[in-house]
């Protein structure tokens, strides 16, 4: 077992230090790059937050419709195919509701403020 | 470095300039530079843009034009009038530039956030959207025999290529398979007129000022095809930066560039429009994939290529929207 800090711990830290203190002192191009790079950082730690918990949610639903277990990324790979191939469509119980929770898990970590998805939380609220 | 190449070429086709000033590079990849830069003439310094491939980067993507069929292209939209650089000069193999061209350069904004936001575009805001309409029609009005040879593209045809390029990830994806199946399930078929195809025709590729659009740059991706395709291109979600009720670029409706469309004599067909956005859709979602494979597999090892990479769920966000509704 490796020791504290934890890698979430580290990865704030440094996304800290640069978002605050680094940050006001660049300018041009680099200050665009460093603001792409702490956006990854924050990234990287909404994953390591969100993933166990979604991953999990997904591989149920999907063993559910799919009638099958594994690991994700091949019953997920699995689902792809059947949709190629027109076994699964949009009237396929469940796989709508399905492909809307991944997205939704995918967008809270990689872009929680695209508007589409803050109008899809805001219409699930109401 | 670059000036005293551009001041040997400017001399050779612009009478009486002494040479070029204030060389600054303004964006591109690898295979592609855009560079800002004055010509020195005693009458006045003349705004410039090159636009090049540099040497040894011959070989363009199979989608593009070309920087010489580019070139043309703009020279066309700017003789029939429609908001384009004009160009300046084609660079030739002596002027040790590499391929590309030399156009004048358009002040204005191309920042999509700036010009859906900042006070001074306000009052062009609500007329873009009919603008717009009107100048993809000027596109599409562009007589055939005149333009340079270009792909013929179909929706089939484009359906086969964003296939292959996203089998090509091998990362699967059910939302864009569900959306490559719907796409096939809905081809309108080879569309009854042919015309000049822009093929990127959105934000960033726009030149506007507070009085409206000033030029249509980067014909990189113009290909002969359905006209429609230009119409549900800038509709696609991803350019409109957060307005995400007004369809066109976040500053109009469909409607409104419609009527700009109709109103300089060319027919709408909204089916394919929509069918196109969906196309659209897909189409940077798998762009955004390409990005992320750009940045595994190139020695810049790119940050902001990896983030793109990162932007293709929203592309799956806006498809199931499109082709899944939820129930409000």
């Amino acid at each position: 077992m490796q020791d504290e800090p934890t890698p979430e711990e580290l990865i704030k830290a440094v996304a800290d230090f640069l978002r605050n203190e680094l940050a006001p002192e660049i300018s041009g191009h680099n200050a665009f790059k460093l603001r792409v790079s702490i956006n990854a950082l924050d990234l990287v730690m909404r994953q390591l937050a969100l993933q166990e918990g979604s991953d999990a949610a997904e591989a149920e639903r999907l063993s559910n419709l799919l009638g099958m277990r594994g690991p994700l990324g091949e019953i997920n790979r699995v689902l792809a195919d059947r949709i190629a191939k027109g076994e699964l469509d949009l009237r396929t119980p469940g796989l709508a509701e399905h492909l809307w929770q991944t997205t939704m898990a995918k967008l809270a970590v990689d872009q929680p403020n695209y508007a589409s998805y803050r109008r899809e939380l805001e219409n699930k609220r109401n | 470095m670059i000036e005293a190449e551009l001041a040997t070429c400017v001399a050779a086709w612009y009478p009486g300039a002494t040479g070029v000033t204030g060389a600054v590079r303004l964006s591109g990849g690898a295979s592609q530079e855009t560079w800002s830069f004055d010509i020195v003439h005693p009458e006045g310094n003349i705004a410039a843009i090159l636009r090049r491939a540099p040497a040894g980067y011959g070989a363009a993507p199979t989608r593009a034009a070309g920087l010489n069929a580019e070139a043309a292209l703009m020279q066309r939209a700017y003789d029939a009038g429609l908001p384009s650089p004009r160009v300046l000069h084609v660079l030739q193999p002596q002027d040790n530039l590499g391929t590309g061209f030399v156009m004048a350069r358009v002040e204005g904004e191309t920042i999509p956030r700036k010009i859906l936001r900042d006070e001074k575009f306000a009052l062009a805001r609500p007329k873009l959207a009919c603008q717009l309409g009107g100048i993809l029609a000027g596109i599409h009005g562009l007589a055939l025999a005149q333009l340079p040879e270009l792909r013929r593209m179909t929706a089939a045809k484009e359906i086969a290529e964003l296939e292959r390029d996203y089998r090509g990830f091998d990362w699967p994806r059910p939302v864009f398979e569900l959306a490559l199946r719907w796409l096939r399930d809905h081809d309108p078929g080879p569309s009854d007129e042919v015309t000049l195809v822009h093929g990127d025709f959105r934000h960033g590729n726009l030149i506007i000022g507070p009085d409206g659009v000033r030029a249509v740059l980067d014909w990189e991706l113009a290909h002969l095809g359905d006209p429609m395709e230009d119409l549900g291109w800038v509709c696609v979600n991803s350019w409109r930066f957060g307005e995400i009720d007004k369809p066109v670029g976040g500053f109009g409706t469909c409607e409104e560039l419609f009527a700009g469309y109709e109103a300089a004599g060319r027919r709408v067909d909204p089916a394919r429009v929509t069918f196109w956005e969906v196309m659209g859709t897909l189409r940077w979602g798998v762009m955004c994939c390409g990005m992320m494979q750009r940045f595994r597999l190139s020695p810049e090892h790119s940050i902001e290529r990896a983030m793109i990479g990162r932007r293709s769920s929203e592309t799956e966000i806006d498809l199931l929207r499109l082709l899944a509704p939820r129930g409000r």
